[in-house]
């Protein structure tokens, strides 16, 4: 019996949505709104300098490419399923565009933190 | 006679908008806070590889009113998200019994939504902690 | 109900538009409306009986024990799936109050909806205990405790209604999704620590029309009348499904039972 495909994307959906349940509020809080304004944080809570040597640290890499990676493959499960829904294309269309561009983004986060160096 | 023909009743293509399924839609629609939200702190990834000029402009960005809106809006999605996440996550695990007794799923439900909360405030400190 | 009992009914009517379809005179399915007259305590299965007995005893339906304990009088009851033995007229006056057959299932005759699909699929998932350590009469029983009970004992308590097909859209996209009231049967007994046919069961759930057509809407458990819960056990066979997609490779066998225990020691 032919097994199915899903349980890969489930995971990584999985994954993804746990951490954001548990990371997600906090980050959006301190880097789309607290340290822009300076409210609650220094507005140089996110300079280049900081930023850089974090992205530098080998922790930070993990810390940043699971975020970002995680957090991608979580909305990419959930919107392939919810275009499903909507009949917004056949199965496979649907599969390639969703985790196709999820793959891409994983790829292109990678690249950036190995550009970014040590 | 040749025996009753069954009628199958056409499919109903927008029952995703449609009340009961409506609500589980816009759950699904969360996902979107949370990509769009990495989508965001990739771009800030690019442009920190690119250099001290680019990663400005990203910087200049966040501080725009439409980023804190977009933020605000991103917030609101997380937010939905976990306590959606955390109301579907018993279904994902077998009955957990302890002490000989059943826990019932609003109990693990209020157990993860605890967790999410200390998580919460454990980040803020960690980020204040970590202040210039 | 009793003779001359028509004119003692009471002095209340609610307005019901039965979706009729008979396959020899009717292209398509239509609805028609029936004045009821009801009682305080009257079910909408009493509706219909009374429809059948005074106005017209040309209208199908299935009903049994008018206790919700036999799953025969599953319906769209004011667009949602009910058991009409369990649903009261009072909660609808004035009306109108469309009653149609289950969602998602072909329609045979009014409000009686083809089946067969349903009963292969319960066929389909070996329906029964396979022992991990068949026993001999001499041997005496199984022995299990009520921890390991607990497991699957709401699983167990499906009447095979079917209200979670009507509820549940992904069967409504994929006729071939083993549904919910299904995978339920199949967690009690895969739950079940007297069992020893995980494995085979777990075949049909990794596939496609297994658990990965669904999608976690949940509202299969919401209009479940027994509180079987028929989400939680379709997506913990998600979970265990996920893990060994990944375990199979280590070369132990894909045993994804229940409770962890060999059957018959406490």
């Amino acid at each position: 019996m032919k097994r199915s495909v899903a349980p890969v994307f489930w995971l990584l959906f999985g994954a993804g949505g746990m951490l954001a349940a548990l990371t997600g509020p906090a980050l959006v809080l301190i880097t789309g709104l607290a340290a822009p304004t300076g409210i609650g944080l220094s507005p140089n809570f996110m300079s280049f300098a900081r930023v850089a040597s974090f992205a530098q640290n080998p922790f930070g890499k993990l810390i940043l490419f699971g975020i970002i990676a995680l957090f991608i493959w979580h909305g990419a499960e959930r919107i392939y399923l919810t275009l499903r829904d909507m009949h917004a294309g056949g199965r496979l269309a649907l599969m390639w565009i969703c985790y196709g561009t999820a793959g891409a983004l994983t790829v292109v986060t990678f690249a950036a933190l190995t550009i970014i160096g040590v | 006679m040749s025996g009753p023909r069954p009628y199958l009743r056409p499919a109903e293509t927008l029952w995703w908008a449609r009340r009961p399924y409506l609500a589980y839609t816009l759950r699904e629609a969360t996902g979107i806070a949370v990509a769009g939200y990495a989508l965001v702190l990739l771009v800030g990834l690019i442009s920190l590889a690119s250099g001290e000029g680019a990663y400005d402009v990203w910087l200049n960005f966040l501080k725009s009113p439409w980023s804190l809106a977009l933020h605000l809006l991103f917030l609101i999605g997380m937010i939905a998200h976990v306590w959606t996440w955390f109301r579907i996550m018993p279904k994902t695990m077998p009955r957990l019994v302890i002490g000989g007794r059943i826990v019932p799923q609003n109990r693990i439900t209020a157990a993860g939504l605890a967790v999410a909360v200390a998580a919460f405030i454990v980040i803020l400190l960690v980020a204040e902690w970590m202040q210039p | 109900m009793p003779p001359n009992a028509a004119a003692s009914v009471g002095s209340r009517e609610i307005e019901v538009e039965v979706l009729r379809y008979r396959s020899d005179t009717d292209s398509r399915p239509v609805p028609q409306a029936y004045r009821v007259p009801f009682t305080y305590d009257m079910s909408v299965l009493q509706g219909l009986q009374y429809i059948k007995d005074h106005l017209d005893g040309t209208l199908s339906f299935r009903w049994s024990c008018r206790m919700a304990i036999c799953g025969s009088c599953g319906m769209m009851i004011g667009a949602e799936p009910k058991l009409a033995c369990m649903t009261f007229l009072r909660d609808y006056h004035p009306g109108p109050l469309r009653i149609e057959p289950l969602t998602h299932f072909p329609i045979e005759r009014d409000l009686v909806v083809t089946v067969g699909g349903f009963v292969k699929k319960i066929e389909s998932i070996y329906p029964y205990l396979i022992p991990k350590t068949p026993r001999r009469l001499d041997e005496g029983e199984y022995l299990q405790t009520p921890m390991q009970l607990a497991q699957f004992e709401s699983f167990s308590d499906c009447i095979n209604c079917m209200l979670c097909y009507a509820a549940c859209p992904q069967f409504g996209e994929n006729p071939d999704f083993i549904g919910p009231g299904v995978m339920a049967l199949l967690q009690r007994y895969n739950g079940d620590s007297r069992d020893g046919a995980q494995a085979t069961r777990m075949e049909l759930v990794h596939t496609e029309n297994g658990a990965w057509s669904c999608t976690a809407v949940g509202y299969c458990s919401e209009v479940c009348p027994k509180q079987v819960d028929p989400a939680n056990a379709v997506n913990q066979n998600k979970t265990k499904s996920a893990i060994d997609f990944f375990l199979r490779f280590l070369g132990r066998p894909a045993r994804s039972g229940g409770a962890a225990s060999d059957g018959n020691a406490p």
